[in-house]
């Protein structure tokens, strides 16, 4: 029904001035449009998760739900520039959106042709739209909604766009600048995974039981594909995309208040704002990354370091201390302890990464555990655990593979097998600033072959 | 971003007694809104400036000046450190909290450059 109103919808922000100049030659009246544009923008952001949990409640999907949130908008759009922002925006929002459903479903029920029915259907409606009720569960419709946009039947990047459009309230444009993919891809993805959820009949609900840990964990994975995406964007030229974290801070942050007792949600919140700690330190001053064991220390966050120590404790307090993401933030707090990168207890990081191998064995963590017995036994045992992995599949193309074994062999003094592993690696990596720095780095064994 | 808000409440920054069990249970509720949103980082509430101190700095003369300190309208009582998408999310929120005097100062924190 409504692919023009959400075109509308962003058509109308993003031409919306951007910040808070007051215009010189326009009279008052555009100015105040201007300040109600920013405010919607805002109130949209705050509200949007919140109205579009709460009318899926009632509708059963978050297809519709969506549409008739985004009329809402539409109809904030036109009235409060001219009329002022009520004095409670969300009400008024889900008021609008209430009579939209009302409509909605008389409008349905009409072509259903179930005329008798109309009346008790529209009365139930109207009583489960119930503006005072509205609020009592936001939590459990929240839950629902993330529950929902992240179901398994999507495929990773549905689940990533649309969890971003309806819990984040990002516009398609938003997202799309995000993963640096044209916004058509994003509109598809959205629109498909909205069929997807339709056609596979998923109902909007909170799982129980054995289902829980299945569907609580695709939430955890998009939430950190989010998160990894800013944190070392897979492509581009930025190495970082702090935006990308922020938001996957957010949910993460808001997940962790809606399931306080979920160690593996503790877990991740923990994981991430840990490894945000690092973003300002991460980068050099012209955008080139620079690696954990060479960044300025005084750089970190403390705040963000001792935000996610405390999660861990909490993950590790409800007995989640062995969970994937509780060990991963159990690691990055060993970095995160560490005054200097020689006081890093190497040791106990070989034995964390024997636990995440334990749980869930991968090539990838393998490596990271050749690293860590690198610099905790020494080079040579590190490079005897990497080179067991070069002929894995998995890792083929995967540039980190390289780059470490480059590292161990430069550390060994083999300076040209280490070039030749840096240059391997940096044809391998898709980001830009990230090729740069292997480069370099070969160019570093290069130099020190010629003076060795 | 990054926000700091300032609670510059006039007089009752310097009142020695503490607010009503209503109004804390206000404020309290306010701030778990906050928090469940995703959107606070740090709170926390000063002491009146009778037990603060002031340094001035005067080339290499450092001057300590005892509390209390007269300007109760610029006196800051209490502060948030805020993760919002922008100044105007911060506005909306603050619109909403449960305060009926004072003036309250969103500032942005000077950060690295996002995307």
């Amino acid at each position: 029904m409504k692919s023009s109103s959400s075109r509308a919808f962003e058509g109308a922000l993003a031409i919306g001035p951007r910040n808070g100049d007051a215009p010189e030659g326009p009279g008052r009246r555009e100015a105040a449009a201007a300040e109600a544009h920013r405010a919607i923008e805002a109130i949209w952001r705050i509200e949007s998760a919140r109205l579009i949990a709460g009318l899926a409640r009632v509708v059963g999907e978050i297809g519709t739900a969506e549409e008739l949130a985004q009329d809402a908008l539409v109809a904030a759009l036109e009235q409060w520039p001219a009329e002022g922002v009520p004095e409670r925006p969300a009400a008024w929002l889900m008021g609008t959106a209430k009579h939209r459903a009302i409509d909605l479903i008389r409008r349905r029920k009409t072509l259903e042709r179930k005329h008798e029915e109309i009346g008790r259907e529209v009365e139930r409606a109207q009583k489960s739209l119930d503006l005072d009720a509205i609020g009592e569960e936001v939590e459990d419709d929240l839950l629902g909604l993330i529950f929902t946009a992240c179901h398994p039947v999507l495929s990773k990047d549905a689940r990533v766009a649309l969890t971003l459009r309806v819990l984040g309230g990002l516009t398609t444009e938003e997202i799309a600048r995000g993963f640096l993919v044209p916004v058509s891809t994003i509109a598809q993805r959205i629109v498909r995974a909205k069929r997807t959820l339709a056609v596979a009949h998923v109902r909007f609900e909170i799982p129980g039981g054995a289902e829980r840990v299945a569907r609580l964990a695709s939430v955890l994975e998009v939430i950190y594909l989010i998160f990894n995406e800013g944190y070392s964007a897979t492509a581009g030229k930025d190495w970082v995309r702090p935006a990308l974290c922020e938001e996957a801070l957010r949910l993460g942050r808001i997940l962790a208040e809606l399931v306080p007792t979920e160690p593996e949600v503790q877990g991740i919140v923990a994981l991430m704002e840990i490894q945000a700690s690092r973003l300002g330190a991460r980068v050099g001053p012209s955008g080139e990354p620079v690696l954990l064991l060479d960044q300025d220390r005084t750089r970190w966050d403390r705040l963000l370091i001792r935000r996610g120590l405390a999660a861990l404790e909490r993950a590790e307090r409800l007995g989640g201390a062995l969970g994937p993401y509780a060990l991963q933030a159990a690691i990055a707090a060993c970095h995160a302890r560490a005054t200097t990168a020689a006081e890093t207890d190497w040791p106990r990081i070989v034995a964390l990464y024997d636990a995440v191998a334990q749980l869930a064995p991968s090539p990838v963590v393998e490596l990271n555990r050749a690293v860590a017995v690198g610099m905790a036994f020494g080079p040579a045992a590190g490079l005897e655990l990497v080179d067991a992995l070069v002929d894995e599949p998995t890792l083929k193309s995967y540039h980190l593979l390289p780059a470490v074994r480059g590292d161990l062999l430069r550390k060994l003094g083999r300076s040209e097998e280490a070039r030749a592993e840096f240059e391997r690696a940096a044809a391998l990596t898709e980001n830009g600033q990230e090729r740069e720095l292997l480069q370099r780095r070969a160019a570093e064994c290069a130099a020190e072959r010629m003076a060795g | 971003m990054r926000v700091l808000i300032m609670a510059k409440e006039g007089d009752q920054s310097e009142a020695a007694t503490p607010p009503t069990p209503e109004a804390m249970a206000e404020y309290q509720k306010f701030n778990e809104e906050l928090i469940k949103a995703g959107v606070v980082l740090e709170a926390g509430r000063l002491y009146p400036s009778s037990q603060s101190k002031r340094v001035r700095f005067d080339g290499k003369k450092r001057t300590v000046i005892d509390g209390p300190f007269a300007e109760t309208k610029e006196l800051v009582a209490g502060y948030w450190l805020w993760q919002v998408r922008s100044i105007d999310e911060a506005l909306e929120w603050l619109k909403r909290a449960p305060y009926d005097g004072g003036t309250f100062e969103i500032r942005e924190i000077l950060e690295f450059e996002g995307i």
